[in-house]
């Protein structure tokens, strides 16, 4: 599979690649965080504030009809690009965390109760932690977690046996935004439904990285953030089957996820607006579908194994580094790498990669339980995407051994 | 020397290097000197938690000067905690209210006291006036 771009079109597409970091041309290597924005996705933010800004489905006017249209086309692009099965299973929010919280509070009012069991992987992040245990803490409910192995793999094994008739849902990640690790969703979601468990899919870290098929998955939800996947921030997406977003009472009240409203009793509107309560981000919902398109033309596939090549690149390179440990070695993974060079301190190693111009995350990366299982206090992770070249991984392999020689 | 001549003398002794990596392994060599930290002292008490790297700091207060010891489990931000203990370790509790600290922005290291690096160094010298504000109500 080729790209439909060469990489220096790609690059010119995204501007911010050009910036200098204390002098030195950016690496941009902290693509797990938030990925950079093409020019056409920039671009469609502008016009849409220049020439085509009202308020969605809410007005008659030429306006609110045009930008209503291009939101709802943003649906349709949400839609083909998962392979949800009708639009009206897409709802947009402000990102994973919101889409799981939505999905904590309405799922567990509607069934969750005391001695009832959630059941969550150890590799979550803490988007897809709290809530549960927000929602335990309610409901009186407990929370079980799935071990993993050393090189980052779930235990299927001990998942089974966590499944019980009170389970109430499951709720793992898609790829484990330390480990890289793509986990085998589809299995995890066909054993739970042998036993008629829901199951959410956190793909904050899965969709930006290949082809996300729902409907294959069969996952009850799917969660992902704009921002990850070459979109702005601020909009986010939740997928819900219909049968069970239609039994799910809404997680908050306003205008336009209502049909009728007397003081006396309020209606809700259907799908998906009952979950897209008040004035949304629609700016940030055809940015996001600008940016999906961005990717399918470019061919997602191609997306794909171009960083599977640059995660080789790197892994061979860090690998060579006497002393030097990575984090995550299942045999599927995404182009994430964490990493701890002999015994120093992640943070003294980003700080000297960063004066390098070279941007990599330092810390937990916001999955403190994960960092316990390894006994660390946190490491090093290089996310890369399709934009990043073989020189910038030579850079960073580069970068990291000076970082062993200063703290030797 | 007070305090302000000793952040002078900072200033003065980074000025002799020319680039920022000369800087940082002059910081991981006073990170490395920095006197031995007593293990007893390492509880939850003293510690300044920070989201990337974790800081201690001790005080002591004697004949109305208050010394500090401190540690960092990252090198490079222990050197830093070895020049703020240099700066406020052996001063009287008004010093150390009274302190315009300039000495880090001026020898290039402002990026690391800013609030979102989160590496306790803020808080280490927050902790510091505070510790000298307590020490000043009691005298
Ligand atoms: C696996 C995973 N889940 C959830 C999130 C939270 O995403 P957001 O902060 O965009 O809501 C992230 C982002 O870091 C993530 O990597």
């Amino acid at each position: 599979m080729k790209l439909a771009k060469s990489i220096e079109e790609i690059r010119s597409d995204f501007p911010i690649l050009s910036t200098k970091a204390h002098g030195k041309p950016l690496i941009y290597l902290d693509n797990g965080a938030t990925t950079q924005k093409p020019l056409q996705v920039i671009s469609v933010m502008e016009e849409l504030y220049r020439t085509t800004n009202a308020n969605v489905h809410r007005g008659v006017h030429y306006l609110s009809d045009r930008v209503s249209d291009r939101y709802e086309a943003a649906r349709e692009t949400v839609r083909a690009f998962i392979n949800a099965r009708s639009r009206e299973e897409i709802i947009f929010t402000a990102g994973t965390t919101a889409s799981i919280n939505a999905i904590a509070f309405s799922f567990g009012e509607r069934y969750v109760g005391e001695g009832d069991e959630i059941v969550i992987s150890g590799m979550e992040h803490h988007a897809n932690i709290v809530p549960w245990q927000m929602l335990c803490e309610r409901r009186k409910a407990r929370l079980k977690v799935i071990p993993f192995s050393e090189e980052g793999v779930l235990d299927l094994e001990a998942y089974r046996s966590l499944l019980s008739e009170r389970t109430r849902i499951v709720a793992v990640t898609h790829v484990s935004n330390v480990l890289g690790t793509v986990n085998p969703v589809k299995e995890i979601v066909a054993e739970a439904h042998r036993q008629g468990i829901p199951v959410l899919v956190d793909g904050a870290q899965g969709i930006q990285h290949g082809l996300v098929d729902v409907t294959d998955i069969d996952c009850d939800f799917y969660v992902f953030s704009g921002h990850k996947v070459y979109g702005p921030n601020g909009i986010g997406v939740l997928y819900g089957k219909a049968e069970l977003l239609n039994e799910l009472p809404p997680y908050q009240g306003g205008g336009d996820m209502v049909a009728n409203v007397t003081f006396e009793k309020t209606t809700y509107n259907v799908l998906p607006f009952k979950f897209e309560a008040g004035t949304t981000n629609f700016t940030g919902a055809i940015g996001l579908g600008t940016a999906l398109d961005y990717l399918s033309a470019l061919g997602r596939e191609a997306v794909a194994e171009r960083e599977q090549v640059l995660l080789a690149g790197a892994t061979a390179g860090l690998s060579a580094i006497e002393g030097l440990r990575i984090y995550g070695t299942a045999p599927h993974k995404v182009s994430v790498i964490s990493f701890l060079p002999g015994q120093i301190h992640q943070y003294d190693a980003g700080m000297i990669l960063d004066k390098m111009g070279i941007a990599v995350r330092t810390g937990t990366h916001c999955a403190q339980p994960l960092m316990e299982r390894y006994g660390i206090t946190g490491n090093i992770r290089a996310s890369m995407a399709f934009y990043n070249t073989e020189e910038e991984i030579e850079a960073l392999v580069k970068g990291v051994k000076k970082v062993t020689e200063m703290f030797a | 020397m007070n305090i302000n001549e000793i952040q002078d003398q900072i200033v003065e002794e980074f000025a002799q290097f020319g680039d920022w990596m000369e800087r940082y392994e002059y910081l991981i060599d006073l990170g490395r000197s920095l006197a031995p930290f007593d293990e007893r002292h390492k509880t939850p008490e003293y510690l300044i938690e920070g989201c990337q790297s974790k800081v201690w700091l001790y005080p002591s207060f004697e004949n109305g000067i208050i010394t500090f010891s401190a540690e960092s489990d990252a090198l490079i931000t222990r050197g830093i905690v070895a020049l703020l203990v240099r700066v406020f370790s052996g001063r009287t509790p008004a010093e150390i209210v009274g302190a315009n600290i300039y000495f880090i922005e001026k020898i290039g290291l402002r990026e690391n006291l800013s609030p979102t690096r989160s590496n306790g160094l803020l808080a280490m010298m927050k902790q510091m006036r505070l510790y000298a504000l307590a020490y000043k109500s009691k005298q």
